[in-house]
């Protein structure tokens, strides 16, 4: 495991590589009494998909921003393709995409009205860039002519991309692009992610969907303003130091609570038709704990109980770097112990 | 047990010459949980709107807690929850204040308002945050008090737009406890979501494809009858149009 916030990981190679596009060095920013980012440093690699994973509050946004040089950090450095975010803010405007959270394009303009727009103020064209932004834009040619207003969640998001790449940047800042976008064109947007770094875009992704995560060559896992690791998807799991153990019941919900009441549980929490749940035992085999809870259930009057060994998710890391946490919510039911 | 709550049959509702929702029937028992998803664009909201008394269907019927929604609109609202991501609670009022105000507008009593607020408060552990200003707390608490909010006139039927858009997951996951509960208490929850999981947490769910019920039914019984490993699968499957027909 990487350090949370201690000195920038910057990948394979040691911190400051010559790869490195952006620099992130202990940045902080408060809004009064909120403390928005908190001593945040990592490293982005030329070339990677590197993914922000984390709920609202977590300081996405204001990261973003900075990295765009649309906010001023309160303390620490960035850069960004070598250019400081403070100083050197009009060079690096000229090279960034960026692609705000919240829908930001013109909604009484048609869908190539809003493109030809953001070409010109880059003193561009879009035949001129055509082959650059063509993957999206002949997913939305059809409708060139519908107000962008009229376009679904996933169409808009499809168009902000586009307007975000018309002028051939040098990297690519998304913030939360699916957030509120259906499953499918989530995955639709995430395959176009994909074909962009096929061609050597370097993006930098923010989304508060965990499963998002595994498309990512690197993610930095962020809560309450501080990241809490950063390194591959795999290396995120592999991190998870307990076995994880998925128990599936008719009765789902009871079968929840009365876990929660067995001596030696942890955790357990509901993920979708299987219950996530650990140990407090350490150096038990997981055949064992299966074994137990089998026998625990069955004495509880449950009736088809399996059990079986699970690989964690993002999500599971994610659940237990957070869920000892008293300050963030109401006492925590699924953490028992 | 049974019992109905919600009967839609052949309703329809288009814009100009757009079929938003397209001739759906289906019905939602008492105490379900029931997941109601689809694309964006699919003809959710529509549905929804519908149901609540929002909008007038152009054909078919439905009757929501016991009421017909072309006649019956007023009832409909005073007899249903409604909670969205968006905006559900007054962020400069306190969480007292909120419940005041929303027991108010649901003609609660002064006797009945007390009583609640102090049993809310209690269960999700806000005592010590009640006079402080909605704002200010994690959103994962405003979620929680938006939803008992939701239920302070003890509806028959709550419908949940997305209400853990952006939440972590912990926070994800202690929300659907307390739709768990109010389900076992009788509630009927009518809730729409884009994280797969929580589609599989329902009784019975229905997936809306460009206006029509593609699916419907308990997630374990569609996933074994389309042979998919998941919902998120049987929902791309579903949703997922050969050419991008409407954007």
């Amino acid at each position: 495991m990487s350090a949370a916030n201690g000195p920038a990981k910057a990948g394979p190679s040691e911190a400051a590589s010559h790869r490195d596009v952006v620099r992130v060095d202990s940045v902080s920013k408060d809004f009064g009494s909120t403390v928005a980012l908190d001593k945040v440093s990592f490293a982005v690699e030329k070339g990677e998909l590197f993914g922000f994973i984390g709920p609202d509050g977590a300081g996405k946004t204001t990261l973003f921003r900075i990295l765009v040089s649309l906010l001023v950090p309160g303390a620490g450095r960035a850069s960004v393709l070598d250019l400081d975010v403070v100083r050197d803010y009009r060079a690096l405007r000229q090279r960034v995409g960026y692609m705000a959270g919240r829908f930001s394009l013109y909604p009484d303009l048609s869908v190539e009205e809003n493109l030809t727009f953001f070409a010109s103020v880059f003193g561009t064209t879009i035949q001129r860039e055509y082959e650059q932004i063509k993957p999206i834009y002949t997913q939305l040619e059809p409708f060139k002519d519908r107000r962008a207003a009229a376009l679904s969640g996933g169409m808009k998001q499809k168009l902000a991309l586009c307007c975000a790449l018309v002028h051939r940047p040098d990297i690519l800042f998304l913030d939360e692009p699916t957030t509120g976008v259906d499953a499918v064109s989530r995955r639709e947007f995430w395959d176009l992610l994909g074909r962009l770094k096929e061609g050597g875009l370097t993006t930098v992704v923010s989304t508060p969907y965990m499963d998002e995560a595994t498309r990512c060559d690197r993610v930095a896992l962020m809560h309450r303003g501080r990241l809490l690791d950063v390194d591959t998807p795999d290396a995120i799991t592999r991190g998870f130091d307990r076995p994880l153990l998925g128990v599936r019941a008719k009765e789902r919900y009871k079968a929840l609570l009365a876990l929660r009441k067995f001596e030696h549980a942890h955790s357990a929490y509901p993920f979708g038709d299987v219950i996530h749940y650990t140990d407090k035992r350490t150096g038990v085999q997981p055949d064992r704990i299966a074994n137990d809870l089998k026998a625990f259930l069955t004495a509880n009057g449950f009736a088809d109980v399996s059990v079986e060994p699970l690989t964690p998710t993002v999500e599971d890391s994610f659940i237990a770097r957070t869920d000892s946490d008293p300050e963030s919510r109401i006492p925590n039911p699924g953490r028992v112990a | 047990m049974s019992e109905l709550v919600i009967q839609a049959s052949e309703l329809t509702r288009t814009f100009g010459d757009f079929t938003a929702v397209d001739r759906i029937s289906f019905d939602v028992k008492a105490g379900e949980v029931f997941g109601f998803l689809g694309a964006n664009g699919a003809g959710k909201t529509t549905a929804m709107r519908m149901l609540i008394g929002l909008l007038n269907p152009t054909s078919g019927t439905a009757r929501v807690a016991g009421h017909d929604i072309y006649t019956e609109s007023e009832a409909i609202k005073r007899s249903i929850g409604y909670m969205s991501q968006r905006f559900s609670l007054y962020e400069d009022l306190t969480p007292r204040e909120n419940i005041r105000l929303y027991g108010g507008i649901y003609g609660l009593t002064l006797a009945q308002i007390r009583d609640r607020t102090d049993v809310m408060l209690k269960r999700l552990g806000l005592t010590q945050v009640a006079g402080q200003a909605v704002r200010s707390l994690p959103l994962g608490w405003r979620q929680k008090l938006a939803f008992s909010v939701a239920l302070v006139h003890q509806p028959r039927i709550v419908f949940l737009d997305e209400p853990t858009s952006g939440v972590d997951p912990i926070t994800r996951r202690q929300f659907w406890e307390l739709i768990y509960e109010a389900a076992s208490n009788g509630t009927t929850v009518l809730v729409t979501t884009h994280y797969m999981d929580e589609a599989e947490y329902c009784d019975r769910i229905s997936i809306m494809v460009a206006g029509r019920i593609a699916a419907i039914g308990a997630p374990a019984d569609l996933k074994r009858e389309h042979g998919v490993a998941s919902i998120d699968e049987l929902f791309v499957g579903l949703a997922r149009p050969e050419v991008p027909s409407s954007p």
